[in-house]
């Protein structure tokens, strides 16, 4: 279970994050929607505790994620393609954050056996396509067996065979009763995902619904969130906001 | 398609006692973890938490894995000693008076070496900014100042172990070199031990100052800027214009204090001066150096946003 309460983030005289509370509950898939710029990646850094927030606070299980003892067991983040060293191998990679939390090296194995990277875990991670640092970047996710997962915009540079596993992937993690956390901007893909949306724009909430119920106050999840964030979308295209 | 989280329930060797995760209020534990007794998989809660918490020797262990698995650590620290070790041969071989510092003589390669080890230093945090590595490593391990301390302590103990190396390697061979009949100093003299020895942890000090210079600017081109300018080129200036701060300027300690058999001491009627520590008064200074830059590092660490 993951609780924001009153998040708020400030860069300069911009408001990234405007009071923002929301609750992840576990065993289903959330989808974090908003459009680009909404606040959505700086929402995570909060909950990782990577930004300071000006007010408000994260709380995992009740705790702060810097409270944590073995944090990647109890949480699991995907923030950046490629956030790793180019000259390290994929193994070597995993090998080093498991070893920080006390996760035996057969795990490491394991998790690149999971995501399909077991053919490639000994080549430099900076040779990879964009669908394998996704990948990789889930396997690093996975590797403490978290309770709770925090995915920033995974589907993107997936081709649609690595879409409809990763599809496949989170429904599982959220069946097996974990707090499923996914971000993305493609609304049609977290119709499909995602049972709960948390939708924000311009940091501030603007709906926490059921997916369900959220596409039937319009023909579909498309329009309807189109309609909520009508009004913060920073760029605009004509009739976007119809 | 298969499950692509079958490896979990029955691909792998389960633990005596795991259950499979199948209910969906299953507790989850991790696989790899090394100390999680199996009767702790009953726990009714998710939020019941797990024993334990990440150590110091933890994130050590995190460090030594990243340093180790670079190509570019081995080929620097190897540079830095083969070329230290040469650039003793050559002295070592124009050696035609005996009466000089020969043991100054053999470790004048340390000087140009250092900066090597500095801008690895600088590398190993600094490229964690550049990749993004950065945020990984505090998602795993969010104490910041624990995360610092075991990057330093790990380059810290590495850089020594290459500088040892790199000194005592130059010692020998610029001692072998020499010719014309010039006998080489002998390491049982303990004012050449003590040389050769600090010459060795100058690499590791100046490292580390390199370190947390790049801890302070996390970037490449700034910290390398400020290691170089602040190491060498000030030396250069500062050494004519303020005589009396000359001897505490890095480049100048090592030279002057460190790697030398007893301090410099100025000829009878020098106009242009400057007074040298002893070598363990340079060494306490160099090691304020790199506490200090260490420690403000620290602190902007754990300040600022990842």
């Amino acid at each position: 279970m993951i609780e924001a309460r009153g998040l708020t983030k400030r860069f300069g005289s911009r408001l990234a994050v405007d009071a923002l509370s929301f609750d992840v509950r576990p065993g289903i898939v959330t989808g974090f929607l908003g459009p680009n710029g909404s606040g959505k990646s700086t929402t995570m850094r909060l909950i990782l505790g990577l930004d300071h927030p000006d007010a408000g606070h994260a709380r995992i299980g009740g705790r702060r994620y810097r409270d944590l003892g073995w944090p990647l067991r109890e949480v699991g983040a995907l923030l950046e393609a490629r956030a790793w060293h180019p000259g390290r191998t994929a193994r070597s990679h995993l090998a080093a954050l498991a070893a920080s939390n006390g996760i035996g090296r057969r795990r490491v194995d394991e998790v690149l056996g999971l995501v399909g990277l077991g053919e490639v875990a000994g080549q430099r991670a900076g040779k990879f396509s964009l669908g394998m640092a996704q990948r990789l970047g889930i396997a690093a996710a996975l590797l403490g067996d978290p309770s709770a997962l925090l995915l920033d915009e995974p589907v993107n540079g997936l081709d649609p065979a690595g879409i409809y596993w990763i599809r496949d992937l989170l429904r599982s993690l959220a069946g097996q009763g974990r707090a499923v956390f996914v971000s993305s901007h493609l609304i049609s893909e977290m119709a499909l995902i995602a049972e709960h949306a948390v939708v924000i724009g311009q940091g501030r909430l603007l709906a926490d619904a059921p997916v369900a119920d959220l596409a039937a106050r319009a023909p579909s999840l498309e329009d309807a969130f189109l309609r909520l964030t009508g009004a913060s979308t920073e760029y605009q295209g004509r009739g976007a906001g119809a | 398609m298969r499950n692509p989280l079958s490896a979990r329930s029955s691909g792998t060797p389960q633990p005596l006692g795991r259950t499979p995760h199948k209910a969906p209020q299953a507790p989850l534990r991790c696989s790899g973890g090394e100390d999680t007794p199996p009767e702790a998989s009953e726990a009714p809660a998710r939020e019941a938490m797990e024993p334990g918490h990440y150590r110091f020797r933890h994130v050590a262990r995190m460090e030594w894995i990243k340093l180790r698995s670079l190509r570019s650590t081995w080929w620097t620290l190897g540079i830095t000693v083969c070329g230290a070790a040469t650039m003793a041969i050559v002295i070592g071989i124009n050696t035609r008076n005996g009466g000089g510092d020969l043991t100054n003589n053999a470790l004048a390669g340390v000087v140009p070496g250092l900066l090597l080890t500095g801008v690895l230093g600088v590398l190993t945090m600094t490229s964690e900014y550049t990749s993004g590595m950065i945020r990984a490593t505090l998602a795993a391990v969010p104490g910041r100042g624990v995360v610092l301390a075991a990057k330093a302590a790990v380059f810290g103990v590495v850089a020594l172990g290459a500088g040892e190396a790199g000194a005592f390697i130059s010692f020998a061979a610029g001692g072998a070199a020499l010719r014309h009949g010039i006998a080489a100093p002998a390491l049982t003299r303990p004012e050449v031990f003590r040389a050769v020895v600090l010459a060795g942890a100058s690499f590791s000090l100046i490292g580390l100052f390199g370190l947390g210079l790049g801890a302070i600017l996390r970037h490449t081109a700034a910290a390398i800027a400020v290691l170089v300018g602040g190491v060498y080129l000030a030396a250069q200036f500062i050494g004519v214009v303020a005589q009396g701060a000359a001897g505490y300027l890095p480049v100048l300690i090592i030279g002057n204090s460190l790697t030398t058999t007893k301090p410099e001491t100025c000829p009878p009627h020098a106009a242009l001066c400057p007074h040298f520590l002893s070598a363990w008064a340079g060494l306490g200074v160099l090691c304020l150096y790199a506490a200090a830059v260490l420690g403000i590092g620290a602190w902007l660490l754990a300040r600022r946003d990842a």
